[in-house]
């Protein structure tokens, strides 16, 4: 059986790992190989690193950065932050990454998205798409959650699954940080619209969202940050009571 | 002994190599002919679209080398599936030494199959010291059915191959290279044959 995901998401900066809440008041969390070796062996099914510093001069450090980690590592890591260009994909997964999380570039310029998939396979294509409420709306913003753009999000989210996404990471960012949940009946409508799987992102903050998120919204994965680098949640209490409670997990 | 990686534009070629350098061997990534043909174990393996895959095959001339191989090959995911008979992605014939054929996996579920999902059946050597019903990473969107040469199934929407052999061919569908300590165990005894 084909079991949920757990996903440890790691923002970096200058090298380090950062959390921010609603997207901003960063605070430090650790070297992120360290991090992401001790989710490995902790059970944690994936990684995604978000480079929230990137820009042209970080480049090169970042792809080192990327070795390190594919060097240490032994399960599926994502890498994203200030991805662009078809040559930026190919040199994250030269460096060893599995794949790579897009988001303001492919709103920037859709058409990325093709490109990107039909070089490298929709496999390592994942597009991360921010989402706010507002007024009954929920209305897709880019460039970290700063700028609105036009798109609503059911109709951004079929979009990249027609240009060729593998897979969609939605963050709520009214959930984000705020540890109240994730945001269940938006995931339940991507679910209903959507055949690509979907990571579910911002709000968790105990082990029981992520066994409401599961059993209410079916979504294919659960992201969380701050919870698991600040200890808040035990990677294996969480995959062992999803587990007693009937849902299909890798212990 | 002497590990070789296939290079041929479309694999993800580094991650097999650090997955090996965390065992503590060294392996080359190559797409020279000489190099393939005088090393003792060969790894195949693949990522992205079966057509341009096929053909940065033909471009290196690996496709007649590959089959006529004696040593010990694995192929991973994309490698295992070019090895198969045909495919129904971009509707393309294999490399032929596995006799399987490729299908898309049927609209209703959710694709790319992506995450960790069970193994079963594991009798072959190839999976000694792995439990049944070992979790290992899979991600695609096409799959090999059930043929004499299946030596693990997994069940997605129907029961599929997630291993392959014949002689001294294998093949897995999912990553050993990322399937954690268990996937490491089966490049270990892929090695050890």
């Amino acid at each position: 059986m084909l079991g949920k995901r757990i996903i440890a998401c790691l923002d970096i900066q200058n090298g380090r790992t950062v959390k921010g809440i609603q997207f901003s008041n960063i605070i430090d969390a650790g070297d992120p190989v360290e991090l992401a070796d001790n989710y490995s062996k902790l059970g944690i099914d994936e990684l995604i690193f978000l480079d929230i510093t990137a820009s042209c001069e970080h480049r090169e450090l970042r792809y080192e950065l990327i070795r390190n980690i594919a060097k240490r590592i032994n399960i599926p890591f994502t890498v994203g932050g200030g991805i662009s260009s078809v040559n930026d994909v190919r040199n994250l997964l030269n460096a060893g990454a599995d794949k790579v999380t897009i988001n303001s570039a492919a709103l920037d310029r859709p058409d990325l998205i093709n490109e990107l998939s039909e070089k490298f396979g929709n496999q390592c294509i994942v597009i991360a798409i921010d989402a706010k409420l507002e007024d009954g709306i929920w209305q897709v913003y880019k460039y970290g959650g700063k700028k609105k753009t036009d798109w609503e999000l059911m109709d951004w989210a079929i979009e990249v699954q027609q240009r060729g996404a593998g897979e969609i990471m939605f963050t709520s960012m009214n959930n984000d940080g705020e540890k109240n949940g994730f945001s269940i009946p938006a995931l339940i409508e991507l679910k209903a619209s959507l055949s690509i799987p979907i990571i579910a992102s911002g709000g968790a903050g105990n082990i029981n969202h992520f066994e409401q998120v599961f059993k209410e919204s079916n979504v294919d994965a659960a992201l969380a940050a701050s919870i698991f680098h600040f200890k808040e949640v035990s990677i294996q209490k969480l995959k062992e009571q999803l587990y007693n409670n009937g849902i299909p997990i890798r212990l | 002994m002497k590990i070789v990686i296939i290079d041929y534009d479309a694999g993800n070629t580094q991650s097999v190599q650090f997955a090996l350098e965390r065992m503590g061997k060294s392996a080359i990534i190559t797409s020279d002919k000489e190099d393939i043909l005088c090393a003792d174990k060969v790894i195949f393996p693949g990522v992205g679209q079966a057509k341009a895959a096929m053909d940065s095959l033909k471009k290196y001339d690996l496709d007649i080398l590959i089959p006529q191989l004696q040593q010990g090959v694995l192929g991973i995911c994309l490698g295992m599936q070019l090895l198969c008979e045909n495919t129904e992605e971009g509707n393309i014939k294999g490399l032929g030494v596995f006799e399987n054929n490729i299908s898309i996996i049927p609209e209703g579920n959710i694709v790319p199959h992506t995450g960790w999902n069970q193994i079963s059946g594991t009798k072959n050597p190839l999976f000694e010291g792995i439990k049944e019903n070992e979790f290992m990473y899979f991600v695609h969107s096409y799959y090999a059915n059930l043929s004499s040469c299946t030596i693990a199934t997994t069940h997605y929407h129907e029961p599929f191959s997630a291993a392959l052999q014949k002689d001294n061919f294998f093949g897995c569908q999912f990553h050993p290279e990322k399937s954690g300590e268990p996937g490491q165990k089966i490049l270990q005894n892929f090695l050890n044959m």
